[in-house]
């Protein structure tokens, strides 16, 4: 049976993440139990949800440079709700996935009305998005409720001793969600045609504009869904969290095996992108000596491997096609 | 009448592309358009399938006004269309191109099985044994186009457009094409088709409608046409008959008497093409033939290095010819328009003036930019001698015609 080329990269992916696990294991037998899965899961859980919106806007040959602004805005947001108004954290939770959709929906209608590059529209939402934030508070401001704090308590018990906490569940049922959105939806097959060529979409009866506000708009849910998971993790809103995630989350989207310029790529290769950098970070804490800058430096040389793997491969199946 | 149009008008900046255009297409009936390049034949079927805004004048469909604001629209209205640029999406695979804004869905979800059948479904009949499940991008044009006539056929409830369908097609696949096109006349449909092959619009349509300069000349019985008439109708001035069937070159027929110019020994690729012999003549021209997917394509681009040549050398007379890169081929003078015009040969963006000149420039070097008025010079000269119909030399090549942006290509080689 032969494998579809275009499986290559997120296989690639999958491999690169099991190999690595191995060299982990080896290193720190303690690494293949229940419980530093659940941690790599529950430390990870916000960047693999930002990251399932992050990847349908790259499948779609867009970008969007706002999202870490918009966690930190999600952050405060909550925090100061909940410490200024009697409002209950799952209506405070509604009213702000509410804004950052319609947030992202409306960068997506100026970037289809006007015709401007994705880049520009979401840089600027980007400073608007970390000025909203310093805007409601410019200090940490710490969350107590106890409805909040149940949710951060919330895990199931693996076997093993590992906690399943509820964030961790929260982002594999958004991957889930999101690849089914992406792969198997009409919406999703216009993301698909988008990154393939917005002209010939068009021609092929594709609505660019409802599409494009579509797509944005699900990069702004999982912003907001992502800032609420950061605060449940952190326990606190700060306007200065997560500055550079946005980046994070493209270098997790590409390491997953999507095509950075769109039209190809799998959800699920960014959950395992997200993973190797997390992976990655486990590792440099199991070994202790390691300064954390190290991963940066791996995270930069995978990406690096990882683009010319692409093109590697791209040009094995050219040669066999 | 099926499809109806009345005093359709259309402008692009410094162009007036339709003017007052009436056009009407019966159930049942096959409808050529015909025109030069840059007539307003793609325009006018933009106009009707809602991918362009028309400016003014009527569109009536089963006796009701339309108005397709988008592409998605038309086709639910059941105007089924292959446009000139086969438009299609390469990063998808075939089955999903195929059904793309009809997929089968179980649960709300797309299911992949019986959209894979679907598209099986809707191939057969083609006499085309391809995987659906491929990227259609690694398909060569001709299956490419071929999808994109299934495509149309299937989403076609009332109407079907067919763009120059044949361009890229081979005779075997014309017929076949020719029999689908014919059976859905039977069953009523109003087929408009475009072509500048004259064979086959004699062969196929019942009526004729010709333009010229974005306005309709005549719409004739096609059975009542003779050629030299349509094709006066169509350059707008008499023709001299016996001129343009005159031998152009009687003295050099034979080849071996010619001066051999270049020699390729045993040039190939593994996986791509086997190696091959070709002994290239001044002043000839030599046609490679052969089946979808005998290596056509691959053999032209391994000549011009588009792929680099594993086996083989390459001889002039004066020795030794190096053509592994694009770039060394054209150092040594060759050209190479491609098969894929939009991707691969114009740069859209660029002007008409800008993408002519490309070529020559890179022959001399960047070093030695040629002078913005040798560059006028060259493009004006090259849009007389190959009729290219642009309002000016600055114009994007993007913006022109289909066949216009053909010669464009020609006039950067031959340049
Ligand atoms: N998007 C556009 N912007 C500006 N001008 C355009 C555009 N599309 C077409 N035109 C102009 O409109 C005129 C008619 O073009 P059209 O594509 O309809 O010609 P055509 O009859 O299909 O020619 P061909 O046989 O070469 O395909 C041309 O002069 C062309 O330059
Ligand atoms: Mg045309």
């Amino acid at each position: 049976m032969s494998v579809n080329p275009r499986l290559y990269p997120l296989l690639a992916t999958i491999g690169i993440f099991c190999v690595a696990y191995a060299i982990c294991w080896m290193q720190f037998p303690a690494m293949l139990s229940t419980r530093v899965v659940g941690n790599l899961l529950t430390d990870n859980a916000y960047l693999g949800i930002v990251a399932v919106g992050m990847t349908i806007v790259i499948l779609s040959g867009g970008i969007d440079l706002s999202v870490g602004s918009v966690i930190a805005f999600s952050g405060v947001f909550i925090a100061v709700l909940l410490r200024d108004t009697a409002l209950h954290p799952l209506v405070v939770f509604a009213l702000l996935l509410g804004v950052t959709t319609a947030f992202g929906a409306a960068m997506g209608w100026i970037i289809h009305a006007f015709g401007v590059p994705a880049f520009i529209v979401t840089l600027a939402g980007m400073f608007l998005a970390r000025g909203a934030a310093y805007m409601l508070t410019i200090d940490s401001v710490p969350i107590a409720h106890p409805f909040f704090e149940a949710l951060q308590s919330a895990y199931w018990l693996m076997p093993g001793k590992g906690r399943l906490t509820l964030i961790a569940v929260v982002m594999l049922l958004a991957v889930a969600a999101g690849a089914v959105l992406a792969h198997r939806t009409r919406f999703g097959a216009g993301v698909f045609a988008l990154g393939g060529g917005v002209q010939t979409a068009r021609l092929m009866g594709v609505r660019v504009g409802a599409t494009t506000v579509g797509i944005y708009a699900v990069s702004g849910f999982t912003a907001g869904l992502s800032g609420i998971v950061f605060s449940i993790y952190t326990g606190s809103g700060y306007p200065l969290a997560t500055v550079g995630t946005e980046l994070t989350a493209i270098a997790a989207v590409v390491i997953g095996g999507t095509i950075l310029t769109g039209g190809a790529g799998y959800v699920a290769g960014t959950l395992f992108g997200v993973l190797i950098m997390g992976l990655i970070q486990t590792y440099i804490v199991f070994d202790g000596s390691l300064s954390s800058w190290w991963t940066k430096i791996v995270i930069g040389l995978l990406l690096l491997l990882f683009i010319l793997l692409q093109k590697g491969l791209l040009r094995l199946t050219a040669a066999r096609a | 009448m099926l499809l109806s149009v009345r005093s359709l008008s259309k402008s692009f900046p410094g162009t007036k592309a339709l003017d007052d255009v009436d056009f009407t297409l019966r159930a049942g009936e096959v409808h050529a358009l015909l025109g030069e390049n840059g007539a307003g034949k793609s325009t006018l079927i933009k106009c009707l399938t809602g991918a362009y805004r028309r400016d003014a004048g009527e569109i009536v469909l089963d006796g009701a006004p339309i108005s397709p604001a988008s592409t998605s629209e038309a086709q639910a209205l059941g105007i089924g269309t292959v446009y000139q640029e086969v438009n299609l999406l390469p990063n998808l695979t075939v089955a999903q191109n195929l059904t793309f804004g009809r997929e089968p869905r179980r649960f709300g979800l797309v299911d992949g099985r019986a959209q894979r059948r679907m598209a099986q479904e809707m191939l057969s009949g083609y006499g085309l044994d391809i995987d659906v499940g491929r990227d259609l991008g690694t398909c060569s044009v001709a299956v490419r186009q071929i999808v994109a006539i299934a495509r149309a056929v299937a989403l076609s409830g009332k109407v079907l457009i067919l763009d120059e369908p044949t361009a890229s097609l081979d005779a075997a696949e014309v017929r076949l094409l020719f029999d689908v096109v014919r059976d859905l006349r039977a069953k009523g449909l109003g087929i408009v088709f475009v072509s500048h092959f004259l064979d086959q619009v004699f062969d196929l349509t019942d009526r004729v409608t010709v333009l010229r300069n974005g306005r309709r000349v005549a719409t004739e019985v096609t059975a009542d046409l003779d050629r030299l008439r349509l094709i006066e109708h169509m350059l707008g001035h008499e023709l001299d008959a016996g001129k343009s069937d005159a031998p152009r070159d009687p003295a050099g027929a034979d080849a071996d008497t010619r001066t051999e110019l270049l020699r390729f020994r045993e040039l190939g690729r593994r996986g791509v093409v086997e190696p091959f012999d070709l002994t290239v003549h001044r002043g000839e021209v030599i046609g490679l033939a052969g089946l979808l997917g005998a290596g056509r394509t691959e053999s032209a681009e391994l000549m011009f290095g588009v792929r680099t040549p594993q086996t083989g050398r390459t001889t002039d007379a004066h020795g030794p010819v190096s053509h592994a890169t694009p770039r060394e081929a054209i150092a040594a003078g060759f050209g190479f328009a491609p098969e894929d015009r939009k991707t691969d040969g114009i740069v859209a963006d660029l002007s008409v003036r800008e993408n002519i000149v490309l070529a020559l420039q890179a022959r001399r070097g960047w070093t030695r930019p040629i002078p913005r008025a040798e560059q006028e010079r060259l493009a004006a000269d090259y849009i007389r001698r190959l009729d290219i119909r642009t309002s000016d030399a600055e114009k994007a090549v993007g913006d022109l015609s289909g066949g216009n942006q053909q010669k464009v290509v020609l006039a950067r080689w031959l340049a």
